[in-house]
């Protein structure tokens, strides 16, 4: 189920990331597209712990990803759950036989269309930092080799959220995710900021935001940052399109 | 699994329950050198500071300690203009530090040695923040080197935000009304409580804190969480305008 011819691809462009103007939640996103594109899967998503150990949505490669993510969240109940207490991934879960396991979550996941759910932990030595979660439309099934890339694409997320290539020290990992969690928070201020300025929704605003970060070559997390703190930084973004 | 108003309300209940210093101050510095005493007994430390900064760097200072002894560590940082609170609020993330002699003082070559002359050994500072809304920092200091544990870690960052509610509820001419309720509850919803945030600043007219603030208080007078209230606002249901108390 590994579109292999990609992989390579996707390693390079992933490390270019780790390297410039590096933004840790548009480099969470990267990795959920990627990991998406990859296994094939339809949309993929990724939580992160914080210092209480609850987890947090930090990124997602759609829309309807994002909501059955809060959806485990709220529920408390989901494959990104189940991964991120055992530390072990949840593989090829047939969601329409899922009731049982997630009585809520299943049902709801079915119908927002998704058939399979993976789930892969995010690790760091011993300790478990977050999850990352894939849906397929399809009962698409992965063979333990396909199990080992997506672990490997979980485990460039982690390194990414290092920051480094050798593991230095929990109090790194511990100030990177702190980190992170708060520029999740900005991002999610900037939206609020967007959308009461232009009259869209906020996942319109984050598109907007978005494209302008990228057409100008600046960090997602500094525009939504400024977008709130000295929105006049950025006049294209502010004024009526 | 992690119980939010349960989690802040305990912070609270050992704030209510910490004895004030004679001569504390009033209001929400007292109730901030309660915070600062509680955390570093709960921890435990050698002390704790709360401090205020902005991104302009000019007066930034103390605000409250756990103790004398902690406020002058405190302001050592202001004094040489380095340290790990300056650090945390600048790179809106924790610094941790459990060596102070070793890579502290690599860091900070004038706090480092400065700070252990008053017996400080590790330092663990936490900004102050609700993602673009900045108040300061909260500092942990021991008098041993090493980590904080986990658990010790959990502590300090629930503090922190019950440390930021209060600066942010005091600056906006909201203190005292919630420095005992927390009503932030289920967290799958708190994306919609920062949206909302960001919605109030454009409807209100006002900067992040402020938003945050009103926000608060507003779910605060209503008896209604917060969620709710962040639901209603995303949704366009409602909005708070400038005479909305």
């Amino acid at each position: 189920m590994i579109a292999t011819s990609r992989l390579a691809e996707v390693f390079v462009e992933v490390a270019d990331t780790l390297v410039d103007d590096f933004d840790v939640i548009e480099f969470l996103e990267l990795v959920t597209r990627h990991t998406a594109e990859v296994s094939q899967a339809a949309s993929a998503g990724l939580l992160l712990a914080d210092p209480n150990g609850q987890l947090q949505y930090m990124a997602s490669s759609a829309e309807s990803v994002r909501l059955l993510e809060l959806f485990q969240l709220q529920y408390q109940q989901g494959p990104c759950l189940d991964c991120f207490r055992t530390g072990a991934p949840v593989v090829n879960t047939d969601l329409t036989e899922a009731d049982e396991r997630w009585p809520v979550f299943a049902p709801r996941a079915v119908a927002a269309g998704f058939q399979s759910v993976h789930a892969f932990p995010l690790r760091h030595r011993r300790r478990v930092i977050g999850a990352l979660n894939l849906f397929s439309t399809d009962t698409g099934r992965f063979e333990p080799t396909d199990v080992r890339i997506i672990q490997s694409l979980a485990d460039i997320a982690t390194i990414g959220l290092l920051q480094e290539r050798t593991v230095r020290s929990a109090e790194i990992l511990t100030e990177q995710l702190q980190g992170a969690l708060n520029s999740r928070i900005t991002i999610e201020q900037a939206k609020g900021v967007l959308s009461r300025t232009h009259h869209i929704d906020v996942d319109a605003a984050f598109e907007l935001m978005r494209a302008y970060s990228r057409r100008n070559h600046h960090r997602l997390s500094d525009v939504a940052r400024e977008v709130v703190t000295d929105p006049g930084q950025h006049p294209e973004l502010m004024s009526a399109p | 699994m992690d119980d939010v108003p349960g989690r802040l309300a305990h912070v609270n209940y050992l704030i209510d329950n910490e004895p004030s210093l004679p001569g504390a101050a009033p209001g929400t510095i007292g109730r901030l050198e309660r915070l600062c005493s509680a955390l570093s007994r709960a921890l435990p430390a050698m002390g704790v500071g709360v401090s205020l900064l902005a991104a302009d760097n000019y007066g930034g200072g103390t605000l409250a300690a756990s103790d004398s002894a902690s406020r002058v560590i405190e302001e050592l940082q202001f004094t040489l203009g380095e340290g790990p609170c300056i650090d945390a609020y600048a790179s809106r993330s924790p610094i941790l530090e459990p060596d102070l002699a070793g890579r502290g003082t690599r860091r900070w070559p004038g706090y480092g040695p400065a700070a252990q002359e008053h017996g400080v050994e590790a330092v663990f500072a936490f900004p102050l923040q609700v993602g673009a809304a900045r108040a300061g920092a909260l500092d942990v200091y021991r008098d041993a080197p090493g980590a904080l544990t986990p658990d010790g870690l959990a502590q300090a960052f629930t503090f922190a935000e019950v440390a930021m509610g209060l600066l942010v509820d005091d600056q906006h001419g909201i203190a005292g009304t919630q420095s005992k309720v927390n009503l932030d509850d289920v967290l799958a919803y708190r994306l919609e409580v920062y949206q909302a945030q960001g919605m109030l600043m454009v409807d209100l007219g006002v900067g992040i804190d402020e938003a945050v603030a009103r926000l608060r208080a507003y779910a605060y007078a209503r008896r209604r969480a917060l969620s709710d209230v962040a639901n209603d606002i995303v949704n366009g249901r409602m909005t708070l305008d400038r005479d909305t108390p």
